[in-house]
């Protein structure tokens, strides 16, 4: 076999173009899932009667197989239809539950002792949330963002079945061409994707969390 | 001893239950400024509870608590906290926060000048013994329990307020260097003139720094006198406690 031949150099152009828009699935649905789940994480530790609710939506969403999701959304207008918006639109759902879940573990987590020595000294509420308890519970946080995009890049090759692009772009020819080559230039690129954005938001993670007990 | 007569804080017959459980009932007292009452009870007989109400951390259910004369009800909660220093157990410093960043917090949500505060937080570092030059940088983590528990003395004091709460500051450390805190504490508190509620289920600790003592008993206060009144008094509760004096040998 030539070194040319083999199917991660053959594939590499189309490699190249179906990662980046993998990654710009991802990078934008995760974006936007944190700037509303995190708020939304925070909100139902202040609203204890919407944390139900929430947390009971968010789980549902999740419980949804992506395949069926990405075809429901294909009448839907606007969000829906095919191509990049659905796509977003779904793997935004996805990622929600674990970024709420944690955002709300983490802060409800936070030391009471702590909590109310804050309270004692006269913090307000919003002090105590962002000089206190979001730092502190910054590394459960991100925990739950980690999750999502390990999560997100999975389904997000799925997002291919409804003219989204990405890496599932090749491994859905390689499926209907009986091609496991094909197949596994989209497979292994995703899987190292995750594995690195894994590593990544591990070490941020590592670096924000608040050391001492 | 009262060292004067002006009021501090005073509780009129005060009630606080909550989910339909009594916590406290019926306290009336008044508290001097200037003097340390020590609050003295077993855990669950309401003293903490108590020490909550007068920093609204509790609002009472029945009765009224008063704070330089206002009802804490009618205070802005904020600004009532924050001429109130709080200490706690060694738990409470931020984790995440500096020494100097701990000590400093209420005069920075006071807006203070970042100089003034830094200036301010050596000083008070070494009013309670540490070395500012080589504590304001560590973390809560880095410090033995005796120096977190400065630190907590040194934060409650920062915005100089006229009243200091305590709840069990000294319980987790180890005899010898609860017994010098403790001295040392009574130094700073009457040397600064604070007036002082230190809760406690220590009664060797309650004799070293009261000016009085409250015995606390099944959320009431059933006797509330100084040290000598305490060592006369006949209710059973005091004489269980005058009992852990005796030496075991």
């Amino acid at each position: 076999m030539k070194f040319n031949d083999f199917f991660l150099i053959k594939y590499a152009p189309e490699i190249l173009q179906h990662t980046l828009e993998h990654l710009w699935l991802v990078a934008i649905s995760i974006g936007i899932a944190t700037l509303v789940g995190i708020p939304l994480g925070i909100l139902i530790t202040r609203q204890t009667n919407l944390r139900q609710p929430v947390l009971i939506i968010a789980n549902t969403l999740q419980t949804i197989p992506s395949l069926a999701l990405f075809g429901l959304l294909i009448p839907v207008p606007v969000i829906g239809g095919i191509g990049t918006n659905p796509a977003i639109f779904a793997l935004i759902l996805y990622s929600l539950l674990p970024i709420i879940r944690n955002t709300y573990t983490g802060i409800i987590g936070v030391d009471p002792t702590i909590r109310e020595a804050g309270r004692g000294m006269g913090m307000t509420d919003r002090q105590l949330l962002l000089q206190v308890e979001i730092p502190l519970a910054m590394g459960v946080i991100l925990a739950g963002v980690r999750v999502a995009t390990v999560i997100g890049i999975g389904i997000a090759t799925i997002a291919a079945a409804i003219g989204a692009g990405g890496l599932g772009e090749l491994i859905f020819r390689g499926i209907s061409a009986v091609n496991d080559q094909l197949i596994l230039a989209g497979a292994i690129p995703a899987a190292v994707i995750a594995l690195l954005a894994d590593f990544a938001i591990g070490w941020i993670e590592g670096r924000l969390t608040i050391k001492g007990k | 001893m009262p060292q004067n007569n002006e009021i501090a804080v005073e509780f009129h017959d005060v009630s606080l239950s909550r989910n339909h459980r009594s916590m406290v009932s019926n306290l009336s007292f008044t508290i001097f400024r200037g003097e340390a009452l020590v609050l003295l009870g077993r855990s669950g007989s309401g003293k903490t509870t108590t020490m909550k109400l007068i920093n609204r951390l509790f609002t009472p259910t029945q009765g009224e608590v008063l704070f330089d004369g206002i009802p804490t009800t009618q205070w802005d909660e904020i600004k009532l906290r924050r001429r109130i220093g709080y200490v706690i157990q060694e738990t409470g410093l931020f984790p995440h926060f500096t020494v100097e960043r701990n000590v400093g917090l209420v005069p920075s949500l006071e807006d203070w000048k970042p100089k003034h505060i830094k200036t301010r937080v050596y000083t008070l570092l070494q009013l309670v013994g540490l070395d500012p030059e080589q504590f304001a940088q560590r973390y809560p983590h880095e410090l033995s329990g005796g120096q977190r528990q400065r630190v907590g003395v040194a934060r409650a004091l920062a915005a100089d307020p006229p009243m200091l709460l305590m709840d069990e500051p000294f319980g987790a450390l180890d005899p010898i260097t609860r017994l010098e805190l403790q001295q040392e504490f009574k130094h700073l508190q009457q040397e600064l003139g604070k007036t002082v509620v230190f809760v406690t289920h220590d009664i060797q600790e309650a004799f070293v720094l009261a000016s009085r003592i409250g015995l606390m008993h099944g959320g009431e206060l059933v006797m509330l006198g100084t040290s000598d009144e305490f060592l006369h008094s006949q209710h059973p509760e005091a004489l269980a406690f005058l009992q852990c004096l005796k030496p075991a040998l």
